[in-house]
């Protein structure tokens, strides 16, 4: 790893200015951007950790009900928490313990990786992410693999979740990674349920809107059973065949609803 | 180099580092350690794994000044006060949780951060918690059946050694 210089802010305002630098990166928990830089894969001159800021770290529910997470907040704290029991039980599978407890929630959607957990709950909940400049819906910010409405310099302060009358993430787990091979997350709202897959198309997470269409008017497991998603984008290597992944994306979404009914 | 300050074992230490020192450096090279283990480099084999203020980390993937205040315990602070072998380790021993040892200073932190949040997990959670902790001689059983005795469970049912 190439040698940088390190600050570590006690604010937003105070990490916003040190980023201001073209040659200056955040860091989060270090669980992707390290790992990264010992590789040489990214360098820089000026890692900004937004650990120390206590205004991104925490979890609360909004006015509207919704649950506010700091974007500076662990793995394992939403793990933790009591309020939204499906986006509780995805941080829990992420990676394994020592990683949850460095790794953010900020971090996994600025870098959003294709098979990367949280993109889904984000995605399906319709959540808003929150910088230090603008809202930016879910639906706006994902923007293909490792590409996101995030602009240089700009953080993510906080993401919230409308919390949904029920849900569940089911993940396939790549054994070698402890990543997604694929995963659904299917969230329910009084008036429409809203599916999001990730690990399978070259375009990143995404949702499919024919399975939300059907499960909208029946959300039963028999509701999915017919339908099939189309293999063309999705991503092919070692690991399976984009027939493969199209497959998994349709039998994990009716593994979630199954478990969610 | 900047200096960089934080407990470690119980004992304040201070260094200068580099921006890009890791906690696995900081403990090896600078504080002189050498019982915390770098197998992969990148995370994924939870060899190096301490405490840093009563949770597991990799200390591979975090930077020293970044932790500057930090409360860290390492194998080095495991064994009793009188030098013998603290509970976990000791069933380690009895049980033949480890045939090479290199991947055992990680097993045991990672053991002794669940233990300390779950004192009776079982069979199951111990398998489940051990997910970033990889070790390539003695098949996970006999580990497994360490961290059970360590807990004060009967391990007679556990898998086979
Ligand atoms: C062994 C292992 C297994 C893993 N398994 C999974 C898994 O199953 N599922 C999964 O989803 N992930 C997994 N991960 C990734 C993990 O969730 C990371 O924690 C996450 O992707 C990055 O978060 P971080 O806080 O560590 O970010 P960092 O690594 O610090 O940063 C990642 C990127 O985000 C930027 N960044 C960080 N914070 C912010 C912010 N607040 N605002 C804007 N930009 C920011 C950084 O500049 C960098 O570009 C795994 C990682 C490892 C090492
Ligand atoms: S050396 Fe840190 S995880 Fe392998
Ligand atoms: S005992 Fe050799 S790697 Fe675990």
């Amino acid at each position: 790893m190439y040698n940088f210089e390190f600050s570590k802010p006690s604010n937003i305002a105070d990490a916003v200015a040190a980023l201001s630098s073209d040659e200056a990166q955040a860091l989060g928990g270090g669980q992707t951007l390290l790992p990264t830089m010992k590789q040489r894969l990214a360098q820089t001159d000026m890692l900004v950790s937004l650990t120390g800021i206590g205004e991104m770290q925490g979890i609360c529910v909004g006015d509207n009900g919704e649950l506010c997470i700091g974007g500076a907040t662990t793995h394992a704290a939403v793990a933790a928490d009591g309020n939204y029991p499906g986006l509780a039980s995805l941080a829990g599978r992420i990676g394994d313990p020592a990683v949850r407890n460095r790794g953010t929630i900020g971090g996994s959607l600025a870098n959003n990786d294709p098979s990367a957990c949280y993109p889904a709950a984000a995605l399906a909940s319709g959540a808003t992410i929150k910088t230090n400049a603008r809202d930016i819906a879910a639906d706006d910010y994902f923007q293909g693999m490792f590409e996101t409405a995030l602009e240089e310099g700009e953080i993510i302060t906080e993401v919230r979740f409308p919390i949904p009358e029920v849900s569940n993430y089911q993940k396939f787990v790549q054994p070698a990674s402890r990543f997604a091979l694929v995963g659904v997350f299917v969230a329910k709202f009084a008036d429409d349920v809203r599916v999001a897959v990730t690990g399978a198309s070259s375009d990143g997470v995404f949702r499919w809107a024919e399975a939300e269409a059907a499960l909208s008017a029946d959300f039963s497991k028999a509701a999915v059973d017919a339908l099939a998603v189309p293999s063309g984008d999705m991503i092919s290597d070692l690991h399976g065949t984009a027939e493969y992944r199209a497959h998994l994306a349709k039998v994990m979404t009716g593994r979630a609803v199954a478990a969610a009914c | 180099m900047t200096q960089v300050t934080m407990t470690v074992n119980g004992k304040s230490v201070s260094g200068d580092v580099e921006g890009r020192t890791l906690l696995s450096d900081f403990l090896r090279d600078g504080l002189r350690m050498t019982g915390t283990h770098v197998g992969c480099d990148t995370s994924q084999c939870g060899a190096c794994v301490v405490h840093v203020n009563g949770e597991a980390v990799k200390s591979c993937t975090a930077l020293a000044l970044d932790l500057e205040g930090a409360d860290v315990r390492t194998i080095e602070g495991m064994a009793n006060a009188d030098g013998s072998l603290g509970t976990i380790q000791q069933a380690f021993q009895d049980y033949h949780g480890l045939q090479c040892g290199f991947c055992t200073p990680g097993m045991v932190m990672s053991a002794a951060a669940l233990l300390k949040d779950n004192p009776t997990p079982t069979e199951q959670e111990v398998r489940e918690y051990l997910e970033g902790n990889i070790c390539r001689c003695t098949g996970y059983h006999n580990i497994v059946k360490a961290i059970m005795a360590a807990s004060g469970q009967d391990v007679a049912a556990v898998a086979a050694e």
